[in-house]
């Protein structure tokens, strides 16, 4: 990018500008594997058009990829999709897709920090992609759902037999959802919403 | 047709993510001046200012004329809030440079940061309400 005319630099559309009362934000991952939705999923209840934030990976991620051939100096970037819901005059909430691959785990220290919660989207297709993402989740101790995006041509399993494969508890909710909807993704978000509030009650109890 | 399995883990110190980074050899620890990948960041030295992806960035004056032309975008951008993941994507900068960048221009108050709400062990059962509240409008 050029700097010498920082003019030039696109900021957001004058009705993508926050109001100047929003004083905090909140945020929610979704995490899944490649092509398993869940840009679409953010850009489908984002108020913005999806944005992308990019890390670099340094040496953690060296020798992990070989695909990159032989450069072991370059840096590789990560892109991260995100969308953004205006939840008050106050409060943002902002939605990051993440892969969910064990050589882009580096772009988790942060992210999941504070975080609210977690989507974990899934593809009956290739299932096994997310299983180390939610060991991961379960050792950080980030709460999350589990959201399949059913494309048309993918297993459908029963929920059970999903909840038996994935070996979650009977709390977790597990739900279908078609990501290119705005109401199905909302549904999703509410989901997982409604359950850290039981979480939170639950908490509040003992 | 079943699918196929995985094991539950419980909450526990987190695995090391990767391998150990190979030890710089000898060679490279006597280049006296190694080049960085980014080095626009200014001369604030190793120290960054406690920053996340969503805490929301205001200016707080408009771009001094000793400003950088990466400060001086940053600054503009930020005349309304937004946040930080916000500005790495507009600035076309990784999140990491663009965290350099506001410790310097945090620390010549020249920007304010309004903090994130993080998730506490019980979450805020108010701030959950009014996010669902703010969905259900979608």
């Amino acid at each position: 990018m050029d700097f010498k005319n920082s003019d030039t630099i696109p900021g957001p559309r004058t009705e993508d500008r926050l109001p100047h009362t929003a004083e905090a934000a909140v945020k929610i991952v979704i995490v899944g594997g490649f092509g398993v939705g869940k840009t679409t999923m953010v850009g489908s209840v984002s108020e913005i058009r999806p944005l992308t934030t990019e890390e670099t990976m340094t040496q953690a991620g060296i020798g992990v990829d070989d695909n990159y051939g032989s450069a072991s100096k370059t840096a590789t970037t990560v892109a991260m999709d995100f969308g953004r819901i205006t939840i008050t005059d106050e409060l943002v909430l902002y939605l990051f897709g993440t892969p969910g691959q064990e050589r882009f785990w580096f772009l988790w220290n942060g992210l999941f920090e504070g975080a609210l919660g977690a989507v974990v989207l899934v593809d009956t297709r290739r299932l096994e992609v997310s299983f180390d993402v939610m060991g991961r989740l379960e050792e950080r101790g980030v709460p999350f759902v589990v959201a399949v995006n059913t494309f048309p041509d993918a297993p459908r399993y029963p929920v059970a037999e999903l909840r038996t494969a994935l070996d979650l508890p009977e709390e977790i909710p597990i739900l279908d959802c078609d990501v290119r909807r705005r109401a199905s993704s909302r549904d999703v978000l509410m989901t997982l919403m409604r359950f850290l509030h039981a979480l939170a009650m639950k908490g509040a109890l003992t | 047709m079943t699918p196929p399995r995985r094991q539950r883990r419980s909450p526990g110190p987190d695995r090391p993510a990767a391998p150990a980074p190979p030890r710089a050899t000898a060679k490279e620890d006597e280049l006296p001046n190694p080049e960085r990948l980014f080095v626009i960041g200014g001369e604030g030295g190793g120290e960054r200012a406690d920053i996340d992806l969503v805490t929301l960035i205001v200016a707080r004056a408009d771009p001094p004329v000793s400003a950088t032309p990466e400060e001086a975008a940053l600054l503009r951008l930020c005349a309304a809030p937004l946040s930080v993941a916000e500005l790495s994507a507009y600035l076309s900068l990784p999140f990491s440079v663009v965290t350099v960048l506001l410790t310097d221009l945090l620390a010549k108050e020249l920007v304010q940061a309004r903090a994130p709400i993080v998730r506490q062990k019980v979450a805020d059962r108010n701030l959950l309400e009014a996010v669902m509240h703010g969905l259900q409008k979608l």
